[in-house]
């Protein structure tokens, strides 16, 4: 919408946005500000603003000190290999789904969400004995299996709806002139699906980073990735405000910026194409 | 126009995912009914038996089940009443013609993005600490006492680091949904001399109707299962003041370890999520058929 308005009336408006924006955006602000501290800086009382003693001690100490980097590690390869593998399976579905829909393909659709509706409450106690009998639990390969299946309905809603919109015709004209099955998804779907694939793996990748309820019950020590870490760091270290801030900081860093990037399709992905 | 033999490939293509994801539904869920009936504690492995429905009855008759289904729904429902009226208030303040839009969005997204524990402890740490908390320093610049969110107000304090988490999301979908809206149609109501508030009302709401519905939808999916901001911040407590029916089942599965009863509780949670999915379907179906 772009209507005139007065400049005063602009002003204002600008004003408003912004403050309320600052206040939403504040306490991760705050937490990148206390990651900065001493921790004796970070507990003072009046909070310390800009006569604060500044370090960047704390980063290297969380990153050295705990076992910070395997953390890290667990959720890189749990987030991107549940992603990947998901995507593997739905791709090929998707794609039959929405250039070679069948009578029942809308049920199936909703099938698959309803899926998503199941509590994972529900289902902990069964994948919690299978993991550990069949020595999956506290395995990155168990957590990759868990969060895959936790989100594959969305991977496919996600490609189904970007794949519609890919235009019939050219898949027809491409078989006229003779091209396999084969051909036709690798040289003429895959280039046009490209992007819709990219942000369903974006969005994906953030999801299962910040999953925290199989990563919590489903790992002890071993494949335990950050958001496990996180979860235990707050209760037994006390008061390490600082030390705590930068850990954070750097759980949420790598998806604050992928997730920037991805923000105009996250609407579409998480909405599945309702509001576009 | 499709040949027999692309139809074929098609269901191929299609039967991996759906045989997962069937597996996944189906199996655990016939495992949790079977233990629902059946004695079985991880701590006394050598007893067992059937118990009839003594597990079910159990969580009728705990005054904790009850306030655990209280707890359950006002999260959902409080964390979806801030949200969307938040939302739509923000969107359309966002929307206005004002200076910085692309980093405004970035700014107000952010939230999202933060994982759970990590909002979790930013809260209960850095804000509602009593005596190190940002809010803490506040209350006492004015004199007063601290508040003490987890202790006194924990399901609140929850519902408020829920609402955080999820605010952006409903935020940045109303403000997609809002730009698609014609200004023409605004303007012309104007010149007609409409309020501000009939032009909301008769023209933007309607408008968004479909986006709150699906705001709805996806963030009940999401919030009935809450499970991190309590883990990270209250543990369910103080007593159970702050214990969701996921959380409760939680309690039983790995603290207290026993299976049964929580697989009994985890049945529980499917029906409840049912009841709420097939209100929301009927309602969304309506609004989404077009």
């Amino acid at each position: 919408m772009a209507r005139a308005a007065s400049p005063r009336r602009r002003f204002l408006t600008t004003l408003a946005a912004w403050g309320v924006a600052l206040v939403i955006f504040f306490p991760v602000l705050w937490m990148i500000l206390t990651s900065f501290k001493t921790e004796a800086s970070a507990v003072a009382m009046p909070p310390e603003f800009l006569s604060a003693d500044w370090t960047t001690e704390n980063y290297a100490e969380v990153w050295q000190r705990s076992d910070y980097p395997r953390f890290f590690w667990n959720s890189v390869v749990i987030s991107v290999g549940s992603t990947l593998l998901g995507l593997a399976i739905a791709i090929p579905a998707a794609w039959s789904m929405a250039f070679v829909p069948g009578k029942r393909t809308k049920d199936l659709l909703m099938w698959m969400l309803s899926t998503k509706m199941m509590p994972a409450v529900a289902v902990l106690i069964p994948l919690y004995l299978v993991f550990q009998r069949i020595g999956l639990f506290d395995t990155k390969i168990g957590l990759i299996l868990a969060l895959m299946l936790m989100n594959l309905p969305i991977i496919i809603w996600m490609l189904y709806t970007y794949f519609k919109e890919i235009p019939g015709e050219i898949l027809e004209a491409a078989r006229m002139d003779g091209a396999s099955l084969w051909n036709e998804i690798v040289y003429v779907l895959t280039p046009m699906a490209l992007p819709g694939i990219a942000s369903t793996m974006l969005l994906n990748i953030i999801l299962a980073w910040n999953e925290a309820f199989w990563t919590i019950t489903l790992t002890t020590t071993k494949a335990a990735p950050l958001s496990a870490f996180i979860a235990s760091f707050s209760a037994p270290q006390g008061l390490f405000y600082a030390k705590l801030s930068a850990a954070s900081a750097m759980a949420i860093l790598p998806i604050l910026i992928l997730g920037w990037f991805s923000q105009k399709q996250l609407v579409r992905g998480l909405t599945f194409g309702a509001v576009k | 126009m499709s040949t027999q033999s692309t139809r074929l490939a098609a269901r191929l293509m299609v039967a991996p995912s759906v045989f997962v994801l069937f597996i996944w539904m189906i199996v655990p869920l016939a495992m949790t009914l079977y233990f629902s009936f059946r004695f079985y504690r991880l701590l006394t492995p050598e007893r067992s038996g059937w118990v009839g429905f003594n597990h079910y009855l159990w969580f009728l008759n705990a005054p904790e089940f009850w306030l655990a289904m209280f707890n359950t729904l006002a999260l959902v429902g409080g964390v979806l009443l801030i949200t969307v009226v938040l939302g739509v208030l923000i969107a359309l303040l966002i929307d206005q013609p004002v200076k910085g839009q692309a980093m405004l969005r970035i700014l107000v997204i952010a939230p999202f993005f933060v994982m759970p524990p990590v909002a979790a402890s930013i809260w209960e740490n850095l804000f509602m600490h009593p005596q190190n908390g940002l809010f803490s320093a506040i209350a006492r610049g004015f004199g007063a006492q601290p508040i003490l969110f987890l202790e006194d107000y924990p399901l609140m304090s929850v519902i408020g680091i829920v609402s955080w988490e999820w605010l952006p999301f409903a935020t940045l979908i109303f403000l997609t949904a809002l730009q698609s809206l014609s200004s023409e149609q605004l303007e012309a109501a104007e010149m007609d001399g409409a309020s501000a508030f009939n032009r909301f009302k008769f023209i933007i709401l309607p408008h968004l109707t479909r986006a709150i519905t699906v705001v709805i939808l996806i963030q009940t999916i999401f919030l009935l299962g809450i499970f991190g901001e309590i883990f990270t911040t209250t543990q369910g407590g103080p007593g159970s003041a702050s214990t969701t029916l996921p959380y409760m089942i939680f309690k039983q599965a790995i603290v207290a370890k026993d299976i049964g009863r929580a697989a009994a509780g985890g049945i529980i949670a499917v029906i409840l999520a049912n009841i709420v999915a097939y209100f929301l379907m009927r309602g969304i179906g309506r609004h989404l058929d077009n």
